[in-house]
């Protein structure tokens, strides 16, 4: 199972890296959306810097959306996701392996945001520890249960608007936990926010659980 | 049976009806308005615990593959659209209610938050039944999906429970013992009375609306159209 989705998770990023889509659209997206935020809130450092966690989020969240629709327009061409059933490889493996290459963009991504709000917001980033750990709770979460959701939206011909009405309210835990332990961890309280991964971590358990046991039978349907 | 069955229930409502609006005192503190509460609270029981109670339930049989009967897949849309419905419903009457009592339409409470979180998953639920697909295929994703919401809902409870109560305590808390005042006589009367006529009017809707899937199913099968309209029409008998 590791080494399937290690395999699947390899190929998404080879394709990625010679296809520069995340890179070239997905982030400057994530970017545009953190700069429009200020806009909406008027470029006021006060509001920005308080807002900051939840800007950052919903940055992230968007732009999850855009990760999870590529990872399954990926295989939409050329019969690849019969080529995927039929490989042999361990339906688990392939969703973790699809999982894991989202949650990788993902994290790079919020890389890059973290330093957009920084720099654009004006946040310090006291509390890395707990920065760090919620984002990869958090990234893990939304990568599982966006991925579950992509493969059921994969093959219809609805798949752009039915996605975000069926990920975004799901999600909506991690977007509510996430805030509040980065909130914590900006404003330097981190202890404040350890009861949130812990549920980040609940959702991202659920999610990945989930997943492994559901993928074999969403994928076999046509 | 269904007739019996409709015929009791629109009794029951229309007991409900004068208990609630005659026989009922109004509230100390709220007056009239706490008679919203014969409405809100059977139509929240009859949309969460029921509706969506029945959906998950019948997802999981479909899913076991001893149980699996395409019967439970249409019980399964049937009870989430009546669930749909009636979580509108609570969330509108609560919001009147909210209005009269608390002098706002809304406000960020767990209990409200995660009632608006469930609409908009069932929502998504019935779009995606709604796609075009073979049977099979609609059943196996809708109830997979079905049970994904589910166990969304204890997670989306919990965590905006957290996220009211780890900062600000003082408003909210106060206006959530206004919704679950002590109750006493005629009142709990008819709020029983009225948790069991929406609780039959919700088994009555049920009976109609997995007819009308099955009907559906059988025309698709077939692709009469013709019979497909007629039986709509049949079966579209409005509530008295």
């Amino acid at each position: 199972m590791w080494r399937d989705a290690l395999l699947v998770a390899a190929k998404d990023l080879r394709v990625e890296a010679r296809s520069r889509v995340a890179t070239n659209q997905v982030a400057p997206f994530a970017a545009l959306v953190l700069v429009l935020f200020a806009f909406a809130l008027d470029p006021d450092r006060g509001v920005l810097g308080r807002a900051a966690a939840g800007l950052f989020w919903l940055a992230v969240l968007f732009s999850a959306l855009l990760a999870v629709q590529r990872s399954f327009a990926l295989e939409a061409h050329d019969d690849a996701r019969d080529g995927l059933r039929l490989s042999g490889l361990d339906p688990a493996g392939i969703f973790l392996g699809k999982a894991g290459a989202v949650a990788a963009q993902l994290a790079v991504l919020e890389l890059l945001l973290t330093g957009g709000i920084a720099v654009l917001y004006g946040s310090d980033l006291r509390g890395a520890v707990i920065l760090a750990v919620t984002a990869v709770a958090a990234t893990v979460g939304l990568a599982a249960a966006g991925t579950v959701y992509g493969v059921i939206a994969a093959g219809l011909r609805v798949r752009e608007t039915l996605l975000p009405l069926l990920i975004l309210p799901v999600v909506a835990p991690v977007l509510l936990a996430a805030t509040k332990a980065w909130d914590a961890g900006l404003s330097g309280a981190s202890g404040e926010g350890w009861p949130w991964v812990r549920l980040l971590a609940v959702f991202a358990t659920v999610y990945v659980g989930f997943g492994v046991l559901a993928f074999g039978a969403l994928l076999e349907e046509t | 049976m269904t007739r019996v069955l409709g015929i009791v229930t629109a009794a029951l409502l229309a007991v409900t009806a004068v208990m609630a609006l005659v026989v009922s005192p109004p509230d100390a503190v709220q007056g009239d308005a706490v008679r919203l509460l014969y409405v809100h609270v059977p139509t929240a029981w009859v949309a969460m615990y029921l509706s969506f109670g029945v959906t998950s339930l019948a997802s999981a049989l479909w899913l076991w593959p001893r149980t699996r009967r395409r019967s439970w897949d249409l019980l399964a849309g049937a009870s989430a659209e009546i669930g749909v419905v009636f979580i509108a419903l609570t969330l509108a009457v609560g919001s009147i209610w909210g209005r009269a009592t608390w002098g706002v339409w809304w406000t960020w409470d767990a209990r409200l938050t995660t009632t608006a979180v469930l609409l908009v998953l069932y929502l998504g639920y019935l779009a995606l039944r709604r796609v075009p697909a073979d049977p099979d295929t609609r059943a196996r994703r809708s109830a997979i999906a079905a049970l994904l919401a589910f166990v969304d809902v204890p997670i989306v409870h919990q965590s905006v429970v957290w996220w009211r109560t780890l900062h600000q305590q003082a408003s909210v808390l106060e206006e959530n013992r206004l919704l679950h005042p002590t109750i006493h006589g005629s009142m709990l009367w008819t709020l029983l009375i009225g948790l069991t006529a929406f609780t039959l009017l919700y088994f009555w809707l049920l009976v109609h609306r997995f007819r009308l899937a099955r009907v559906e199913d059988e025309a698709e099968d077939r692709r009469l159209e013709l019979a497909l309209a007629e039986r709509r029409a049949e079966a579209d008998v409005v509530p008295a």
